[in-house]
Parts: C-alpha cells; sequence; structure tokens
C-alpha cells in the first residue's frame, strides 16, 4: 500500500511540475465553459445539465491526454526498467499510476465548482443533481482513467496511447447513441455498456448501485487489462 | 548467493539466452563479458526480474525469483544500461522517492541519502533536474538509485559505457569500494574494464557461457600454450637452441629479428610444466650470456576473447 501511495504521490506530482497538467486544465475549463454558458441564458434555467451532458464527451480526449504518458512515456525512456525492478509489484505500478490520473481528473473538476456556485447566486440551484452529477463525473473520470491506462500500457508512442485511448473513451461514451438502428435487444445490451447512460442516470441524482457498480467494473476492467498487457511484455 | 540454473530466454523463435548454469557467491565481483547481442543485458534483467525466463530457475539466497520476487528485489540493487532515469525531477526528489519506495523514512532516509551523497559525489547537483545532467552524473545518480536500499548485491549493466576516461575511473572506484563487501554483477564488453575491476570472468556468445573464471585462470587455461621472450647478450643462436631447447617442456626455439646490437631476440614456446621459468633461469646461469630480457607472454584477454567469440 505505501508503495502503491508513493508511486501515486509521484505520477501526480509529475503532473504539476511539467505544463501539461496547467494547459490541459485550461483547455478543459475553455470547452466547458463555452458550451455551458454560451447556451445557459438561452435556456434561462439554474441548473448545471447541459455541463454534465457534455462531460463524457470532453473528458473522452480530455483524460487520454492525461493519461497517455503513463506507461508510453517510462516504456519509451526505459525508466520502467529502474521502476519494475525496485521492490515493487506490477500491481501497486499500475494502481498507483491509475490513482495519478483519477485523481488529476478529480481535481480538474474543482474549478467548475464555481459554476454551480455562481448559480445559485442567480437563481435557485437544486443541489441534489449538481452533487449527483459531480459524483458521477469522478466515477467516469476514473473509468477513463482505467481506459487510459491501459491505451498507454500498449504502446512506447504516447500519440497511439492518445488515439486508442480516445477511441475506446468514445465508443464507451457514444454506444447507446448510435445503435438505434439496431434491433431492440442489441440495442439495450449496448446501452447498458454504455458509460454515456450511466452516467446519465447518476448526474439526475440518482445514485444507484448498479451504475456504481458498472463504473467499477470498467475500472476494474481495463486496470487488469493493463496488468496483463505489462505482464506479457516481461 | 545467486545460483542460475539452465536459464533460457526465447524472443518469439530466437533464442536470446540458452541454458546459463551460473553461480556466483558472496563477495565476487562477476563480468559477464561478450560482444553485442550475446545475451548479457538479457540475463541481467532476468536476474532483477525484470524478464521473466522462458524456462529456468534463479534463487537468489534461498529465494526464488518466480515465488518470492518482492522479497529477492529487495536484496538487489540494478543500475540498467545508460541509466534510464526520469528526466523531469531534482536529484534529490529522485533519491527521495526511490528511499521511500524501499521502505526508508525519516531519520534513516535522511542518513541513507547522506552517505550516498558521499559515495557516490552528488554534493554538488542535488538541487539540479536529472534532465540537466551530463552522462557521467546521470551514472552516479543512477549508482546511488542502485545503492539505495544498502543491497548485497548489485547488478550493473555495462555500467561506464559511453563515459569519458576520468569519469571511467571514478565509476570503477565506487565499483570496487562497494565491491569489498558486497556482491557485484556488471557486464560489459570493455576487456580492460572487466581486466581491472572484476574477481572473476564469465564469456557470454550467442547466449552461451563460453569460459568462466578468475582473469589469471582464464589468461592461463585458454590455449595451453605459453610465450617466454628472452633475449641474450653473448650468445648465438645455434648453442642456446641447443641448450634451452633440451630443458624439458619445451617444445621450439625460434629466433626473431636481430638487431645490430648483437642482441640474440629468443622465443621459447612452451606448453609443459610451470616452473620451466626457474630452469631457463638457471639454464642461462651456467653459462656466460647475459640476460638482459626475459619476459612470459601472457595471452591476452583479446585474444582468448576472439578465439572464443569469433564466428565460425
Amino acid at each position: 500500500m505505501t508503495r502503491t501511495f508513493q508511486i501515486f504521490k509521484k505520477e501526480l506530482r509529475d503532473y504539476f511540475v511539467s505544463p501539461i497538467a496547467y494547459i490541459v486544465i485550461c483547455i478543459f475549463l475553455l470547452i466547458t465553459g463555452w458550451f455551458f454558458f454560451s447556451t445557459f441564458f438561452i435556456f434561462n434555467q439554474a441548473n448545471l445539465r447541459t455541463f454534465f451532458t457534455l462531460l463524457p464527451l470532453t473528458f473522452s480526449f480530455v483524460i487520454p491526454a492525461i493519461t497517455m504518458r503513463l506507461f508510453a512515456e517510462e516504456l519509451h525512456s526505459g525508466s520502467y526498467e529502474m521502476l519494475l525492478t525496485l521492490p515493487v509489484r506490477l500491481s501497486d505500478i499500475v494502481l498507483g499510476k491509475f490513482l495519478a490520473g483519477a485523481a488529476f481528473a478529480a481535481i480538474m473538476l474543482v474549478p467548475t465548482l464555481v459554476y454551480a456556485l455562481s448559480i445559485s447566486f442567480i437563481g435557485d440551484l437544486d443541489w441534489g443533481p449538481v452533487a449527483g452529477g459531480y459524483i458521477g463525473a469522478v466515477l467516469l473520470g476514473a473509468a477513463y482513467s482505467a481506459v487510459g491506462v491501459f491505451a498507454s500500457s500498449l504502446t512506447k508512442n504516447q500519440i497511439v496511447a492518445f488515439i486508442t485511448g480516445m477511441v475506446i473513451c468514445f465508443a464507451l461514451t457514444l454506444f447507446d447513441k448510435v445503435v438505434f438502428f439496431f434491433p431492440p435487444q442489441v440495442v439495450d445490451v449496448f446501452t447498458h455498456i454504455a458509460a454515456g447512460y450511466h452516467f446519465e442516470n447518476i448526474s439526475k441524482g440518482i445514485l444507484d448501485t448498479r451504475d456504481v457498480l458498472y463504473f467499477a467494473s470498467v475500472i476494474f476492467a481495463f486496470l487488469y487489462g493493463a496488468h496483463l498487457v505489462m505482464q506479457e511484455k516481461r | 548467493m545467486i545460483h542460475v540454473d539452465k536459464l533460457t530466454k526465447f524472443y518469439g523463435s530466437f533464442c536470446a539466452v540458452d541454458q546459463i548454469d551460473l553461480d556466483v557467491s558472496r563477495g565476487e565481483i562477476t563480468g559477464l563479458l561478450g560482444p553485442n547481442g550475446a545475451g548479457k543485458t538479457t540475463t541481467l534483467r532476468m536476474l532483477t526480474g525484470y524478464l521473466v525466463p522462458t524456462s529456468g530457475s534463479i534463487r537468489i539466497k534461498d529465494l526464488s525469483l518466480g515465488d518470492e520476487a518482492l522479497a529477492v528485489k529487495r536484496l538487489i540493487g540494478y543500475l540498467p544500461e545508460s541509466a534510464p532515469l526520469y528526466h523531469n525531477i531534482l536529484v534529490y526528489d529522485y533519491l527521495d522517492y526511490i528511499a521511500r519506495i524501499r521502505g526508508l523514512d525519516g531519520r534513516q532516509k535522511i542518513g541513507r541519502i547522506h552517505e550516498l551523497v558521499d559515495i557516490c559525489g552528488l554534493s554538488g547537483i542535488m538541487h539540479k533536474n536529472i534532465g540537466e545532467l551530463s552522462k557521467g552524473l546521470k551514472q552516479r545518480v543512477g549508482l546511488a538509485h542502485a545503492m539505495m536500499g544498502d543491497p548485497e548485491i548489485l547488478v550493473l549493466d555495462e555500467p561506464t559505457s559511453g563515459l569519458d576516461p576520468n569519469q571511467i575511473v571514478e565509476i570503477r572506484d565506487i565499483i570496487r569500494a562497494f565491491g569489498r563487501e558486497k556482491t557485484i554483477i556488471l557486464s560489459t564488453h570493455i576487456l580492460s574494464e572487466a581486466e581491472a575491476t572484476c574477481d572473476r570472468i564469465v564469456i557470454i556468445d550467442k547466449g552461451r557461457i563460453v569460459a568462466d573464471g578468475s582473469t589469471e585462470s582464464l589468461k592461463q587455461g585458454a590455449g595451453g600454450e605459453r610465450t617466454i621472450h628472452l633475449t641474450l647478450l653473448n650468445a648465438d643462436f645455434d648453442a642456446a637452441n641447443r641448450a634451452l631447447g633440451a630443458l624439458d617442456g619445451v617444445s621450439r626455439v625460434e629466433q626473431m629479428d636481430t638487431p645490430d646490437s648483437g642482441e640474440l631476440r629468443l622465443k621459447i614456446f612452451a606448453g609443459g610444466p610451470d616452473r620451466l621459468r626457474e630452469r631457463i633461469y638457471a639454464c642461462v646461469k651456467q653459462t656466460d650470456w647475459v640476460m638482459v630480457e626475459f619476459t612470459q607472454e601472457a595471452k591476452s584477454l583479446e585474444k582468448i576473447f576472439r578465439d572464443l567469440t569469433r564466428e565460425v
């Protein structure tokens, strides 16, 4: 556990000692802010619904950009060899790196609390869906970080890791929205494996164990995948 | 200390390491020597747990690397080739991180970092970014990384490659100092390097061990035939040939080009018993020849290496 924590701490600090973290956070805030406030006064409703509806799409390319370096950079520079020969388990490494990515995603959400606060001053904001939305956003960020860690473990090339991660995240986001022309049974299956669907449920303010379990499963599946890939590389 | 049994590694269908057996005892500095691509790095990577062997076993202090990887890794400090460190971190922060991962904390951690700063000569660069360091300094930080947990075994992959002569001597001194109490395995393809640092040399070629022994025994053992150079004054070749050729163990005496100075330069080929040089001396002593040069040509490590690893 201490080893996982040390790796987590190092990876998280790495984000903030390089400009990448600040650039990514700025881009994220610009995009979400623009899409949210450009329609906010047209709808004239005191809620964060537009923000949360667009979040899975924004996360789909922002989070892979954060996580792409986690394994790919170390594999490229060879420092992975030094890391793995320290007294750590492979699972410590995978978990530490994943937690750093997920924590970064959560940190990225903190400035957006300003949106909620400012709306609460000008209108009557219902905090239930907002709290649900943020819980969902943290879970979604964690799930996409796991995807990103998996994508990063596949290759030495960060760009390839980014694109792979983005494709998987977009697929998870859009599954339920692009399969309407399939037979109903198939649509049902696809809807339930889509992250977008489960995120919508939570962001309505309904915290259902099924949705939480879904995100936990996605995290576990992709981290296990990353573990297998790294194991196979030895 | 280290017991390697029939260690084999395949990359796809390519066999990088082929059934290597190796025993290393405590306090030995062992040099793995071989041409590029011989399997040195692969062997070291398996020893340190970075790669998993295709077959065969590694036991370190009676712990199996397969089953008790974590315990074994605690005993080993490893520095891969050209020290691939993180480049966006300060030297101090990096050593601090490694110390924490190795389970050191508080006073213990600070103490160990101070020791390593002295041993590896890092005092002036602790606040520098690793990415900005020269190759030699990086290598020293890498050594500090490897020695952090006070490991019983130090594994170094080409520790001096790409360094300038001064840096090589510095790194070599650090290794030698550390090797007085600890077991060290290092790989190199520089022969003088191995000769200067190692107690024992293992030559690997195409994934197999082709020679194993101390520098001395390798030099003498390989080939069998020795050559002795002898330069005499006041002597003529016929008489010398007769006298020396009759000695037990001398197979042949040859005259080398004679300069005008009147020296007689001989090359004595011998395959026989050890105390030959004493008898040659005694033989010369009985005459009125003057001995001006008398050396035994050691078969150089270069020659042994080329003989053993040449493409057939």
